[in-house]
């Protein structure tokens, strides 16, 4: 479970501080699927980030069961990261020197697996994507759609207790989108993940059990779905 | 999943993985010809030297000639005109003597015991360097003239017909005047010095009981300018000695440091200088206590020249001398410049690697990849680069070093020899009337340039500490990447 109370975030911009989230006190449940819209600038991708452990508050505390955010040292956040949280970006972000079965490899790596055990973990998840056959394909010689699986495999092959979002349809079209977020849905429901996705699609934000809205750093709730 | 990264990323990043390597190629290779070479040299020049000084010469030791005092009598040589025999107007004149260089200065040979019985000296030698002059031909006989005084100007008795002819076409004399160096040495002990350098070409060597016998060792090439032979005989200080062999520098259309050769106790007999030495020749126990060895042996003997075999280096001159100072100026500067600027283009392009592969690291670290990981993983890639470098510049390098030992160049080099003026007295001694008659001794070696297993493993070390610094600045500047950061920056 997510807790965030009274989390500020402040950036130094050239001539001024620039206040991306202002004070947000939210909780998020375990296993809940939650979407994030709002304007450009509002702070949504600031948001995932302090829920990511990929950055700490200026002020305020950010808790994930029972590991503060906002104290823990570098290496703890990694490590964080590494065995609760899994990412998914709009752009994809797979490394384009590493095959796909490599890509979802990279994940495990953290962990301390064998090589056996990681190969034989990120074939069962790329067949899970239904990539089982495109393992030996490099990032290039794969679709949007199929790269975003692969994107999601390597989010997915640890079994993490989170997946976040960052715009995860943003640059697909509107068959792949909605092949992708029913993946995403069949894994928050299968595996009884927190699914927070950050989003400017409607179409999208509809899927979700809660929806949020920032602007100007505030955070303000939508309409939960049942 | 380290090396399997690090493979896609050198194999799927060819462009700058080649253009790292070869930067880096080139520097060692440039470290490894300019090392070999430069051993060549150096064992060049030791060849040289050894032609000189002999093998296994550490410290030579010698005195210079006290300066003339001011109003003293320049030397002259005194050929003795007046004890020919007088016939027909022209007196024949056959005079040989054998007397030390004007440029060094006889010393007592207690000073050798003073060298032996220093702590460290492993062998020492003494030898006595002399020049033998021979004037023999006719002059004219100076009549003494009753009111023409001496010095054959024109007299009252003119009974007498002037001679006529001769060399110097007016003067009515007819001479030849011809010197060669002669080294006075201890037969029982020729293992250290100028004659364990040579080589036998014919007859053989001096031996211990050749102490107070008149025979001598001619060098050959002087034996052949003479026309002397193995069996024959040479004049040397008016005493006739038996030449039983000749000995012949180790490097090609070269002479050994004096034309003859000759037992001690005879030259110091002949010469007049008994118990006199001019040269002292020694070993030391360690290499690596020559330059303290000669410190206390500078000490022991204050008025003596001490020279260590690196003092001699710099008395080699020739094309070899140039090849020296070619490879220790520009050779290890062209090292240095291309190893600086490997290095820099290695550290660059990683810098540039790391800045374009911003977003890959950020989503490393946003997957949980830790700082030391993703350094790790910059680090080795770049150690393999510099080692793929180093593998390629070790090949280059080494068919480098081939084409010099196959060109094998030939380098002349001239050192001044010991046995004639003293280590290290610097030029002097030149060719001709009373003066020493060869005092640079010419050899001539061919340039191998060696390679050994030391220069390897310093181009490897390089190649690693490349790779190492260049993944040490990327590594630092990926480990500063925060991941929130690195992922907006991208976005």
């Amino acid at each position: 479970m997510y807790e965030l109370n009274a989390v500020t975030k402040t950036y130094n911009a050239t001539k001024r501080k620039v206040t991306a989230l202002n004070a947000v006190s939210l909780s998020i449940p375990d296993g809940q699927m939650v979407a994030i819209q709002g304007p450009t600038g509002g702070g949504k991708s600031t948001l995932l980030q302090m829920l990511g452990a990929l950055d700490r508050p200026t002020s305020g505390e950010v808790t994930l069961g029972d590991s503060s955010i906002s104290s823990l040292a570098d290496n703890r956040l990694a490590e964080l990261r590494a065995r609760k949280i899994g990412f998914v970006f709009q752009s994809f972000n797979l490394i384009p020197t590493l095959t796909a079965q490599e890509n979802v490899e990279t994940a495990l790596a953290p962990l301390g697996l064998k090589a056996d055990e990681r190969r034989r973990r990120a074939q069962d998840a790329l067949a899970s994507v239904g990539l089982a056959d495109r393992g030996t394909h490099l990032p290039a010689e794969l679709s949007g759609g199929q790269q975003q699986r692969v994107a999601i495999a390597r989010a997915l092959v640890k079994d993490p207790e989170v997946l976040l979002a960052d715009e995860p349809t943003g640059a697909l079209d509107e068959a792949t989108r909605d092949e992708i977020m029913d993946l995403l849905e069949t894994f928050w429901r299968d595996k009884g993940l927190t699914l927070i996705i950050v989003t400017h699609d409607s179409a999208v934000a509809r899927r979700a059990e809660r929806r949020l809205y920032i602007k100007a750093g505030a955070v303000s709730e939508g309409a939960l779905v049942s | 999943m380290f090396g399997t990264y690090l493979r896609r990323e050198l194999f799927n990043r060819r462009k700058q993985t080649i253009i790292i390597s070869i930067g880096m190629a080139l520097a060692i290779a440039l470290v490894i010809v300019v090392n070999s070479v430069s051993a060549g040299v150096q064992s060049a020049q030791a060849a040289v030297l050894q032609s000189v000084y002999g093998v296994g010469t550490d410290i030579s030791i010698s005195e210079a000639a006290a300066a003339p005092t001011a109003g003293a009598t320049p030397g002259q040589f005194a050929f003795g005109s007046g004890s020919g025999a007088a016939s027909g107007g022209t007196t024949t004149l056959n005079q040989s003597r054998l007397e030390t260089s004007r440029t060094v200065t006889a010393f007592d040979a207690t000073q050798l015991d003073t060298v032996t019985a220093t702590s460290g000296v492993s062998a020492a030698t003494g030898t006595l360097a002399l020049t033998n002059s021979t004037f023999s031909g006719q002059l004219p006989t100076q009549s003494g003239g009753t009111a023409g005084g001496t010095g054959g100007a024109p007299g009252s008795d003119t009974s007498q017909t002037p001679p006529t002819g001769g060399a110097d076409g007016a003067g009515g004399s007819s001479f030849d005047v011809n010197s060669f160096t002669v080294l006075g040495l201890d037969p029982a002990s020729v293992s250290v010095g100028p004659l364990s350098a040579v080589t036998l070409s014919d007859g053989r060597s001096l031996t211990a009981t050749d102490a107070g016998t008149n025979v001598a060792v001619l060098d050959s090439s002087y034996a052949t300018s003479a026309s002397l032979a193995t069996g024959g005989t040479i004049d040397i200080g008016g005493t006739t000695f038996t030449i039983v062999g000749l000995v012949a520098s180790s490097g090609a259309d070269s002479t050994t440091a004096s034309n003859v050769y000759i037992p001690l106790d005879v030259a110091q007999t002949l010469s007049g200088n008994a118990g006199k030495l001019t040269n002292i020749f020694v070993t030391a126990a360690s290499a690596s206590d020559v330059d303290s060895l000669a410190a206390t042996l500078k000490t022991a003997l204050p008025t003596a020249t001490v020279s260590t075999e690196a003092d001699l280096a710099s008395s080699v001159s020739g094309s070899l001398s140039t090849a020296s100072s070619l490879v220790s100026n520009l050779g290890t500067w062209l090292s240095l410049i291309v190893l600086a600027a490997a290095f820099l283009i290695a550290v660059l392009f990683t810098i540039s690697g790391v800045t374009r592969r911003t977003r890959e690291f950020g989503t490393l670290k946003a997957i949980g990849w830790s700082n030391r990981r993703i350094v790790g993983q910059v680090a080795g890639e770049s150690v393999i680069q510099g080692l793929i470098g180093g593998v390629i510049g070790i090949v280059v390098g080494l068919v480098g070093v081939l084409i010099v030992n196959l060109v094998a160049p030939t380098l002349s080099g001239s050192a001044t020899s010991a046995a004639a003026t003293g280590a290290g007295a610097g030029p002097g001694g030149g060719r001709g009337f009373g003066a020493a008659a060869s005092a640079a001794v010419e050899t001539t070696v061919t340039l191998q340039a060696p390679v050994t297993l030391a220069v390897i493993g310093l181009a490897v070390l390089l190649a690693v500490l490349g790779g190492l610094i260049a993944g040490s600045i990327g590594g630092w500047r990926a480990s500063r990447l925060r991941p929130a950061e690195a992922l907006r920056s991208v976005a």
